[in-house]
Order: structure tokens, then sequence, then C-alpha cells
């Protein structure tokens, strides 16, 4: 009779290319990244960096009602993004706007999304970083944590029907890890047989839950294997880690045609949201070692810049630019018009019904009575 | 001598239905019906799953049980043999699982029919329902649209206690995004389930265990593969001068019941099959109610914010002139589901009920008030 230990003799080791100098590992393989990806996948990490820094202070200016941040976590957003194909399905959970952003998703559709614009492809219907989009098949982000996860073996499920070359990619959080559809997502993808890519961030924190307070499991890598599902824990603040890693799950995911979960250690640096103060719950040392000593942007950098397909003067020019640009885009923005009327009403079923068209009407013809009572920017 | 009588009022061409008597089920005889065809509501149910799995190839059912056992009340029996295990999946036993798959695969193109085996589990997956499936293609501004359809029995059974007996139309018929039907008949069966799972919104589909035995006549018009019953419409089962009585699902046959009795005591009711608890008919409920000036309304579910409160307030802001009494709201008992089979049947609305309820809005017996 031998009971399994609860805890394993060692803690399954982590994938890692670059140490934190930038420096590649001895022995360690991985896929050759040229100059031009490379290059992209910094300037993409930059910008996201940028983009995540202005928002969050239009917010703390008044003029987003929330915002909340990648940083820290640029390198599984970018490299993630640059190792799929525009036809992978992405189901995010909402830390993942790297992927848009690599996809093409511009810096005012993201202002627009923020501040609810009339140009907002969302038509102005959810709170900030709740991002969609059709066209670079990226799930429209849902509040409720780990939802996606059955989604994506749905999802998966139909892919596999129509035969494509390509997989379905759900994003969780360390924290999603404990919800009932995190095991349901899993378990079924496994029994079903679906190509689902989970990548579960594991940043150490869900607000002020610790990864301590989470699971008592050697982190979420170990818990493919109660799945049934092949699993693999990657350095996420690598980015050429990341970028091998996602290349080659995917590969198998695609030609086996079931899930593989790759569990991407990082840390949360930023707060969880505007609505949170992480200094309340965790040491400001520990935040600013992760920032500075351990980020992965200035891991990249360094590499990059090694290889001279970066200088100095490049990083000063790029990020004036960007930083220019969020500005306008903010700028504009602000400025623009609100979702008109009929957005109130529309999308609730395929076709509008006809009590809501009345009530559309009456709404209209209210307005139109007594205008004074009505504020000015609802565009009738 | 109940059952003969009813299978020649049948053979008028009235769809006069039969009720579930507990233990006794009159079948219908071939000798003594013309041209119409009877048809159980399971029948209905299976052949309209099998003709649109059939006409659609991105149909599929999923749930526990409804392969290798032909579905936990046989809804889907023959189906996997048919279609394969590809279109007829057994899932593990994870309502929220499920759920949140088949609105995954709605979200891609796909049109699932999600089988609970019983609407009280759907509290398991109820997020899903409402925040997955429900409002994703306003929140998402059309880009993620789900056309799912969600069923399977609602309400009371006989003997299965309170985890097993709540009616759940009115909490899914307040959510914006749904659509959510209950259908009695065969016909609405048949009607009502190809509706749902041709429609692009998500439908929640409210059966009833105790019906699913139960035979009514079905027309040629019915058993065609392409019919359809409109999403919205409810059904005038008996017409009246003197009151209105809405009813759905399993108090429908009640409801005719209590019509027939009132009907010798010189009382012609209105009974409307609301067929459509989202959207409520409400112009034909508040047309019927400008022609009797009565109204009794009559569910399951428990009282407060029920489905009759609904119909009060629609009719109380259309036809508030026309009422010539005050309302009356036939309900299940404010309390969990007892198992005892007195303290159930004291829990559930009679017949009885509805007869003295009707009464009363006709003046015809003191209001209950007035006795207090």
């Amino acid at each position: 009779m031998k009971f399994i230990s609860e805890y394993p003799e060692k803690r399954i080791p982590c994938y890692r290319v670059l140490d934190d100098e930038g420096y590649p590992i001895a022995n360690s393989m991985y896929e050759q990244v040229n100059k031009e990806t490379a290059v992209k996948m910094y300037e993409n990490m930059v910008t996201l960096q940028v983009l995540d820094a202005l928002f969050y202070e239009a917010q703390r200016q008044g003029r987003i009602s929330f915002y909340l941040t990648t940083t820290g976590e640029e390198a599984i957003n970018i490299a993630t993004a640059a190792a799929l194909t525009p036809d992978d399905v992405v189901l995010p959970q909402y830390r993942e706007p790297g992927i848009l952003l690599w996809r093409g998703f511009t810096v005012q559709e993201f202002a627009n999304q923020c501040f609810g614009t009339k140009h907002d492809l969302g038509k102005g219907r959810q709170m900030p970083v709740h991002y969609g989009s059709e066209k670079l098949n990226y799930f429209t982000v849902s509040s409720p944590i780990a939802t996606q996860l059955p989604q994506a073996a749905g999802v998966a499920y139909s892919l596999k029907m129509d035969g494509k070359r390509a997989c379905v990619v759900a994003f969780a959080g360390d924290g999603a890890t404990s919800e009932g559809d995190f095991h349901a997502g899993l378990n079924f993808a496994a029994v079903m047989e679906a190509p689902v890519m989970f990548i579960c961030r594991n940043n150490g924190w869900a607000i002020s839950t610790p990864i301590s307070e989470q699971f008592r499991s050697d982190g979420v890598v170990i818990k493919g294997q109660a799945y049934g599902i092949r699993s693999i824990r990657v350095d996420g603040n690598d980015a050429l880690a990341v970028y091998s890693a996602i290349r080659a799950a995917r590969e198998m995911v695609i030609r086996e045609q079931k899930p593989i979960l790759v569990e991407a250690l990082s840390y949360r640096v930023g707060h969880h949201s505007t609505s949170d103060d992480s200094t309340k719950y965790r040491p400001l040392q520990e935040i600013d070692h992760w920032r500075t000593a351990r980020g992965p942007v200035g891991r990249f950098r360094k590499w990059v810049q090694r290889n001279e397909w970066w200088t100095d003067r490049d990083e000063d020019e790029f990020r004036g630019h960007v930083r220019k640009q969020v500005l306008s885009a903010i700028q504009a923005a602000d400025k623009m018009d609100k979702p008109s009327l009929t957005e109130l009403f529309s999308d609730v079923y395929h076709e509008l019904p006809s009590n809501l068209s009345e009530q559309e009407k009456s709404l209209r013809e209210t307005i139109k009575r007594h205008p004074q009572e009505f504020p000015v920017d609802v565009a009738v | 001598m109940l059952g003969i009588l009813r299978q020649r009022v049948a053979c008028k061409g009235n769809p006069a239905p039969l009720s579930l008597e507990q233990g006794i089920r009159v079948i219908a005889s071939k000798a003594f019906s013309s041209s119409a065809k009877e048809m159980t509501v399971r029948e209905a149910l299976n052949s309209a799953l099998d003709e649109e799995m059939s006409a659609d190839p991105k149909v599929f059912i999923m749930g526990e049980e409804v392969g290798e056992y032909q579905g936990a009340y046989k809804i889907s029996k023959g189906l996997l043999d048919k279609y394969g295990p590809e279109r007829v999946i057994d899932t593990p036993i994870t309502e929220a699982g499920f759920a949140g798959i088949g609105v995954g695969a709605a979200y891609y193109g796909l049109r699932p029919v999600i089988e609970f085996m019983t609407f009280n589990f759907s509290m398991q997956a109820i997020d899903h329902i409402i925040n997955s499936a429900a409002k994703s293609n306003y929140m998402s501004a059309g880009q993620m649209s789900v056309p799912i359809v969600f069923r399977g029995p609602n309400g009371a059974a006989a003997g299965v206690g309170a985890q097993h007996s709540q009616c759940y139309a009115a909490w899914y018929g307040s959510c914006p995004g749904l659509k959510v039907l209950a259908p009695y008949s065969a016909e609405d069966a048949r009607g009502l389930l190809k509706a749902a799972i041709r429609d692009p919104d998500p439908v929640v589909f409210l059966e009833n265990e105790l019906l699913y035995g139960s035979s009514f006549p079905v027309s040629a018009e019915v058993l065609d593969s392409s019919f359809c019953l409109p999403i919205g419409k409810a059904k005038i089962e008996r017409e009246g001068k003197d009151v209105t009585i809405t009813c759905f699902s399993r108090m429908v046959d009640y409801s005719l019941q209590a019509a027939e009795i009132l009907a010798k005591e010189g009382i012609k009711a209105e009974v409307i099959n609301l067929r459509s608890i989202r959207p409520l008919d409400r112009s034909t409920i508040n047309a019927s109610v400008r022609k009797t000036n009565r109204l009794v309304t009559v569910e399951e579910g428990y009282p407060q914010h029920g489905v009759g409160a609904e119909i009060c307030a629609s009719v109380l802001e259309d036809s508030f002139e026309y009422l010539d009494a005050p309302v009356e709201r036939i309900c299940g008992a404010d309390v969990p589901m007892p198992y005892a089979a007195n303290l159930e049947r004291m829990a559930v609305p009679q017949v009885d009920d509805i007869v003295r309820a009707v009464k009363r809005a006709c003046y015809r017996s003191s209001s209950l008030a007035a006795t207090a």
C-alpha cells in the first residue's frame, strides 16, 4: 500500500532560454527568432507598457472609469501572440491585450473602447479593457472568472469540425484555477480531445490572494496530469522561452488534436486594477524588484541590443513616438461623441424586438419634448 | 368512460388534451380517431430534434445521459444511433462545464441543444446561461451571437422534493437577451422546439416531466418537418367571454379542466396558453382581458416576482379601465416543495383552486379578504 505524496520530491522544472541578464542559457533549446520578429516583439512590448502607463493615468485623472494593466506580463502577451497565427482563436481573461495589439488592434481602437466612444467596436457596451474583435479572432472579454475555459473547449470542438489548421488558446490567471469552470474546462477538453491550449498566467497574485493561499499544489502545471493533459512550465518573463514553448505546444495541439496546458510563471507588477492598492498587502521592495531586475521588457531588450538589432537611440525615439501616439488617441477619444441612442437597444437579440422598438420610439419622443431633462451628449 | 368521452371530443376537431391522472393514462385508440394522429409530447420533442438535426449539420445535442442512455427521460431516444457520438454528446457531470462548452461552440458557429436533467440543476450553470449566453450579443456589439437552446424538464414532478421541483419561468423570464418558451401540447413541443433551434438567440426551453407521456392529436401540418410556431405568440386554447385564465405548461391542462367545470355553472372561461414567457404576448392577454374584464393567472412557480405578477402589471398598465374585478393570482405555495404526498398536493395549484379563483373574480363567491 503506497500513498502518493501530496508534494512531489522535486518541483516541476521551469523552461528558460535567457537568464536574468538576457544571455542565452547554455544548452537551452529554443526556436530562433529573426531580427524582424524580434524587433516587432520588442516594439510591441514597449507599446503595451506605454499604453498601460498612460491609460492608467487617464483613469486616475477621472477620464475613464476603470483600467487594469498588464505590467510585468508583456512577454507572455507578445511572445505568445507572435507564436500563434491569425487563425488561432483567442479567448482571453482580461490581462492579454497584447495579443490584440500584435494582431493589429490600433491604439485608437483601445482608446475608443476605454472611453466608450461611438467608434468603439463594442458600441460602448462594456467597461474599459473589455476589448473584443471578431476580425482579429479575439473573443470579447467577459468579467466572470474562468468562464472562458469550458467555452474554449466548445469553440475547439467546433473548430475541429471545421478541419482548420488552427487551435484555440484560452488564458486564465492563477486565481482562475480555483473556479469550478477550470476543472470542467480542462476535464472536458481532455475527454473530448479538443484542440485547445490553456495558458495559465501564474503571476503570483489574485487581487490580494497570494498563490500560497490559492492552491497547495506545485503550481498549475501539475494539475495538467490530473486531467490527462500534457503540460509545461515556462518562465513567463523570458520572451524567447515563451515564444518557443507556445510554438511547440501549438504544433502538438494541432497535430495530435488534444489539449495542452502551459503555466507561464510571472509577477503582477501593477495593482490588480485601478480599484486596488497592492501596497496594502505586499511589500514595496518586492514589487520594485520584479519591476526592475526581473522585468521581461528589460531582459529582452538586453538580448535584442546585444544582437545589435536595437540601440538606446531607437529606444528613446520609439518610446517618444508611441507616447505621442497614445496621448493623441486618448485626446481624440475624450473629445469623441458617445454612441447614439440606437445602441442602447440594439443587439439584445439578433433582431430588434417590437417592445424595444416601441421603447426606443417613445424615448426619442420624450427627449424631443423635454430636451432640457436629458444630457446633451446622447445622440438621438 | 371519461377516456372515451375525451376521444369523441378529440375526433370532432377540438384538441382536447388528456390529463395525466396519477397512475392512469388514457392512450389514444386508433379505432376511434378519424384523420387526427396522436403523438406524445416525448415523441414530439424527439421528432423535432431529429428533424432539425437532419436539416442542419451544425445542430448537436449535449447533456448527461442523452446518448447511450437514450436520454434521462428518453427525449433523445435513437438519436445517438442515427447521428453518432459527435452530434449526440454524453457529458461528465458538470452543468457549468457543458453549458459553458455549449456557449463556446455557439460562439464559433455551431447550434447546440443543451439538456439539463432538470432545470433545478441549471442553477449550477446559470452564470453561463445569463452572463455567457444571454448578454453576449449585446456586450460584444453583435460580434458574438449565441444560437443555443437550453432545454429540460422544469417545475414540479411528483414526489421529488424541494431541489427537484422549482419552476424557473420567472427567473429566466426576467432576463433580456434570452427567449423563454414553455410548451404544453405535442404541437407546442414540436413547433416551439423547432423555432428555438432555428432562432439565432439563446432560448430557454422549459418542458414538464409529467407532460412527456401525455398524448395529443396532431394535424398533418404539425407533422410536417417544416412546421414551426412563432416565438412570442400565445394560443387561445379555449374561447370564452366571462374571464381570462392565463397559464403555461402543465397548468394549461388544469385550467382547461377548470374551464369545463365552470362551463357547467354558466361561467365561460377563456384559457390562454402562454407558450412564450419571454417575450410575453402582452397583446393577446390584454385583448382577452378587454373582452372578458376579469383575469386569473395560473402558474406552478413561487408567487413573489412570478409570471403572474408580470401579467398583472401588464394588464394594469394597458387595460386598467377594462378590469371589473381585482386580478387573482394562483401560484405554488411560498415554501420549498415538500415531499410528503399530502403536503405536496397542498403546495401546487389544483383544479379546485382555479375554479374558486374564477368564481371570486366573477363575484360568485366572496373574496378571500372578506372571509378573513
